[in-house]
């Protein structure tokens, strides 16, 4: 399970761009803060490399393994 | 740790959150990865203590739920000098610009180095003085543009990792924020080394960097250090003209050496009645 937090992301897109199976996409509107929130549209093809987690500047995300997987 | 939140969040000052720094900053991804090295090097978070200078990067402290000091402009390793002495028995790691280490307190990190006390400094090279608009820096490169600079610097830039290694820091690796795995691992060796340790970090300015040099989005400079970026073992190999523009990444010294605070350590052993540096809980001390 991926969670994006939107109180933290301030939409700089790199989780979009670095994610290396593309699992995120850059949002086409904007949240109540003005910010482009990007949404992890194609979560059943995430590794959990955790990379993303790692890179977002502003601790918004979260990669959780899948219960069922446990 | 609460559903949904950022694996690091357990170390950060959540009410202070969302933190000052511009979108895409490199300085969020630094403290990620230094949490990441810390509990590789399983370090105790209550024994750390976090210093720094002024500068955007220097705030990076405050936002960690640990001990820390922010400091004058360039003096962050002097105070860290200091916390190191009084109780050698803390972990100390500095967060310092290029200009904080390299301009202004250039001095102090030279001679921590040559020193070799063991502290951890984590050197945020975004090559410009990003708080104050977009001056020119010690590690810009030659040719840059900055607000000072509007004809492109005219100067040679410092290559940190090689002055510290001359000056003789015992740690020295240089990593970018688009390699956060090599990075973390690096952070990692620096605090375990007992010794001068410096990790520079070449991270991206999007907003007064990136805008003055045509690398307007923090993809577009994270993309620029991947596209540039060699590792030192290739590069040693390599003629100065090939290397021209090149980021030269990887480990430049990793050398124990007898580290200061124990050298004085042993000293007051020797020479003093109490035999420990006097900010131990002296106090609560019979003696
Ligand atoms: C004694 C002193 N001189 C100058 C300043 C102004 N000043 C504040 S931050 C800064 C440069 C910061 O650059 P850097 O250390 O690279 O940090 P960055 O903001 O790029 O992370 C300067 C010159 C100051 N605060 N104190
Ligand atoms: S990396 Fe973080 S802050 Fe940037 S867009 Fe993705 S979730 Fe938001
Ligand atoms: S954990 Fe890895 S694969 Fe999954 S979304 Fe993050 S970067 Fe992509
Ligand atoms: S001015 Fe530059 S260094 Fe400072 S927070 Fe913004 S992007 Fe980061
Ligand atoms: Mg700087």
């Amino acid at each position: 399970m991926i969670t994006v937090n939107e109180n933290l992301c301030k939409g700089c897109n790199l989780c979009t761009e670095f994610c290396p199976q593309k699992v995120y996409k850059e949002s086409k509107k904007l949240d109540k803060k003005g910010i482009h929130v990007p949404a992890p549209v194609d979560e059943e093809k995430c590794k959990k490399c955790g990379l993303c987690a790692l890179m977002c500047p502003d601790q918004a995300i979260k990669v959780e393994e899948d219960e069922d997987e446990e | 740790m609460v559903k949904g939140e950022s694996p690091f969040m357990k170390y950060l000052r959540r009410d202070r959150l969302p933190t000052i720094f511009c979108a895409g900053c490199g300085n969020g991804i630094v403290m990620n990865t230094f949490f990441n090295g810390m509990e590789m090097a399983e370090v105790d978070f209550d024994n750390l203590i976090l210093v720094s200078g002024i500068g955007c990067s220097s705030r990076i402290p405050g936002y960690v739920a640990c001990d820390s000091l922010h400091t004058t402009h360039g003096r962050p390793i002097s105070f860290a000098t200091g916390i190191k002495l009084a109780n050698p028995e803390h972990d100390v790691a500095v967060f310092s610009g290029d200009g904080d280490a390299a301009a202004i307190g250039g001095n102090h990190l030279i001679h921590g180095a040559r020193r070799n006390i063991d502290i951890t400094v984590i050197c945020i090279n975004n090559s410009i003085y990003g708080m104050t608009g977009g001056q020119i820096s010690p590690t810009s490169p030659k040719g840059s543009y900055g607000t000072t600079a509007p004809y492109g610097a005219l100067e040679r830039p410092f290559s940190l990792a090689d002055l510290v290694t001359a000056a003789g820091g015992t740690y020295v690796a240089r990593w970018t924020t688009a390699h956060p795995v090599q990075l973390s691992k690096a952070i990692k060796y620096g605090l375990q080394n007992k010794g001068f340790s410096f990790i520079e970090v070449i991270s991206q300015c999007p907003t007064y960097y990136g805008r003055k040099n045509k690398l307007r989005s923090p993809i577009d400079m994270l993309n620029w250090m991947k596209e540039s970026s060699i590792n030192k073992r290739r590069a040693d190999k390599m003629e100065e003209e090939e290397l021209q523009g090149k980021i030269i990444v990887g480990e430049f010294q990793k050398k124990p050496e007898p580290e200061f605070a124990e050298k004085l350590c042993k000293l007051l052993e020797e020479q003093c009645v109490t035999g420990k540096p006097t900010a131990i809980r002296s106090a609560y001390q019979e003696d």
